[in-house]
């Protein structure tokens, strides 16, 4: 799960890391009230989406008046902002966050993962702030500083101390730095976070050291003990179908081609999208019913697929082990039934109780296309959605 | 000989007065030497009763006691299936299959850091797997036993209905299996694929390696560049996840390509480098695995 980067900073500060004032806001009178209640001379008025690169977007600009706090806010509020994280429809602006301007003197960057090879949380600092630290990674690996956390007794004092050093931070400004590098351990760890970044973490004028972005993603799996996080969920920024997918327990993600597949287990689904692309078409979606799924949650399946507007044909592609092939059947029959069906369906099945499955296909009236294996369902669907039978 | 599980393994079912952990001890006491090998399963509030005559124990200390047990399988819901990996390597079993998904990732870091500190003998399958079928032995898991012959090849994946498609391939083929493995979806787990080719290539009943992987982490890189220098058995390999956009997590918690890490192509490159020799056809993983025998 995603939050804002305003929801980001208020965690982040209750485990005690330093970032600039700053109120979420959802109008320009809002906008303008927080400015005045902010105090100052400099004001940052930023978009909030989910995506990053809002600031190359045009989401995140400077405003020294409250004239310009409200022009801005005027432009940046319900426009379709496009970062490279977007797509090129965009994402549109709902939230708003004005926040204090800031002296940088010097741009940071700190990160944490969860690293799979030594199964430890990975503190990853560099002196290369504000850019794109994919690139700084590539290029300039030796400016990556690392540090992988020990469970049992957390980010150790030394350790923090040492990365901060070592990306530029001086000594009088350390006790800041280890304060935020380790409240972010914390965060992390205590919010059961998949992904915490701060960039830019600043070092100011003055000698303050300040997280000027944040940005939190969450363990899906660990939800069930954070009623707080999952009360910052906006569905706003969620694809409503995956959404409508989620509540059914199904795991679902809209891609940008023409053939639906629905499928049983993530890996057997990436591998049908994977062969139809192979065959020269082009995967709608990536739809996994899951091991043990029900007549209705097929049904459900079937809508959420048939919704999109693009679909041309339809592979269904089961390997039954817990999943039985009649069940599936019952409830590719009682959905299309249900909601009609308009396009060309490809349906290969194997394993538990196939024949009764192919039977209650078969019995349907329903004009499906029968696949025998794996690459002949692929060829077939391809063939329909280009429309040769 | 097989790898991991055979007809002599004895298993305690953890998570047995569970729906799942009912139906699937049903299945696998059903499959092969099931009726000698499942012989317990636990539950601290059920001790003294029993599932179909298989029965129940405080603890899998008390388990393992009673009945001689060396394995064990856990079905227990996500928020207390770590807990219950630890019972298990706390009680030196040699292996615990885990299939429980939807585990926080925090407690599986915290668990195999405490594995890794205590030194046991315990070795981990899973979590989030279908498990390790050793055909017309033994199943432990959820895959379907009905689509396994015994014979001389060795399937290792991450998924668990890729890794059917790949036995129904070479079943297809007449090409019965020494043992399958499933090692998993999730990005925090226990063996992992270069432990699995390390197992096959010792196997003397194993003659060649079907490597199943998908995107996301490197273990299939680990695992091949292990390959090339030490394997004395073909290995192919198939790839999930060509067609995946990076930064959405394709339904397994690990399977998702980040900062352009983890892709299928860099996956596939490092595999054939290696001397392992891949297809980009998921219907066509048997046939190879046959051109290398």
């Amino acid at each position: 799960m995603k939050i804002h980067e305003y929801q980001a900073k208020e965690i982040l500060r209750k485990f005690g890391v330093a970032t600039p004032r700053g109120i979420a806001c959802f109008s320009v009178d809002e906008a303008v009230r927080a400015a005045e209640t902010l105090g100052g001379k400099v004001w940052v008025v930023k978009a909030q989406i989910h995506a990053g690169g809002r600031g190359k977007g045009g989401g995140v600009k400077l405003a020294k008046s409250r004239e310009e706090v409200r022009d801005w806010s005027g432009r940046i509020l319900g426009m379709q902002l496009v970062t490279h994280q977007t797509g090129p429809v965009g994402q549109k602006v709902r939230r708003l966050l004005i926040e204090e301007g800031a002296n940088i003197a010097k741009e940071l960057y700190v990160g944490m993962v969860v690293d799979r090879i030594t199964q430890r949380v990975c503190l990853m600092a560099s002196s290369e702030g504000g850019m794109d630290i994919e690139e700084v990674a590539a290029k300039t690996p030796e400016r990556i500083h690392k540090v992988f956390v020990d469970p049992a007794a957390g980010l150790k004092d030394a350790e923090a101390d040492e990365v901060a050093r070592r990306i530029g931070i001086p000594e009088g400004s350390l006790a800041q730095a280890r304060a935020i590098l380790q409240g972010l351990y914390r965060a992390f760890w205590e919010s059961d976070a998949s992904l915490a970044e701060i960039n830019p973490l600043i070092l100011t004028a003055e000698g303050r050291v300040l997280a000027l972005d944040a940005k939190m993603n969450f363990d899906d799996n660990a939800l069930f003990r954070h009623a707080d996080i999952v009360a910052m969920r906006d569905l706003d920024e969620e694809d409503p179908a995956e959404i409508e997918a989620s509540k059914f327990d199904l795991s679902y993600i809209q891609l940008d081609g023409d053939i639906g597949c629905l499928v049983n287990g993530a890996g057997l689904a990436m591998a049908t999208m994977d062969i139809i692309k192979l065959y020269g078409g082009n995967p709608a979606n990536f739809l996994d019913v899951g091991g043990g799924a029900s007549t209705e949650k097929v049904t459900e399946a079937f809508k959420i697929m048939l919704r999109n507007p693009d679909l041309k044909a339809i592979l269904i592609n089961i390997f039954g082990g817990i999943m039985k092939c009649d069940v599936i059947a019952s409830g590719v029959v009682a959905a299309a039934k249900v909601v009609g069906l308009k396009v060309p369906l490809v349906v290969r099945l194997e394993g538990t109780n196939v024949d009764l499955g192919k039977k209650i296909l078969a019995q349907s009236g329903l004009p499906i296309i029968s696949g025998s294996n794996m690459a002949d369902a692929a060829q077939r669907v391809v063939a329909a959605a280009k429309g040769v039978h | 000989m097989s790898i991991l599980i055979n007809k002599n393994t004895r298993v305690i079912t953890q998570g047995i007065t569970g729906k799942t952990g009912q139906f699937h001890t049903r299945m696998s006491r059903d499959y092969a030497n099931g009726r000698s090998c499942f012989v317990a399963g636990v539950n601290p509030n059920k001790a003294g009763e029993n599932f179909e005559g298989i029965p129940i124990f405080a603890s899998v200390r008390d388990a393992k006691a009673k009945t001689g047990a060396n394995a064990s399988v856990v079905y227990v819901p996500p928020p207390f299936a770590a807990a219950a990996i630890w019972e298990a390597v706390e009680s030196d079993l040699d292996l615990v299959i885990c299939i429980t998904e939807g585990i926080p990732v925090r407690d599986m870091i915290e668990v195999r850091e405490r594995m890794r500190k205590a030194n046991k003998k315990t070795l981990l399958v899973g979590p989030n797997c279908p498990g390790v079928i050793t055909p017309d032995e033994i199943k432990i898991g959820i895959m379907p036993g009905h689509i396994h012959k015994k014979g001389r090849v060795g399937v290792v994946s991450r998924s668990g209905t890729l890794t059917y498609e790949a036995v129904g391939q070479l079943m297809e083929l007449g090409l019965g299996q020494s043992s399958c493995v499933g090692t998993g979806g999730d990005p925090v787990n226990g063996l992992k694929h270069i432990d699995v080719l390390k197992m096959f290539n010792d196997d003397p009943d194993t003659d060649a390696v079907v490597m199943v992987g998908e995107i996301g982490g490197s273990d299939e890189e680990t695992a091949a560049q292990w390959a090339k220098r030490n394997m004395k058995k073909p290995v192919v390999g198939f790839i999930a996840g060509v067609t995946a956009p990076a930064g959405k997590r394709m339904g397994h918690a690990g399977a998702i390509i980040s900062g352009g890490k983890g892709t299928a192509q860099e996956k596939l490159a490092v595999l054939e480098e290696c001397g392992i020799r891949t297809t980009r056809n998921p219907a066509e993983m048997g046939k190879l695995l046959k051109s290398v025998l």
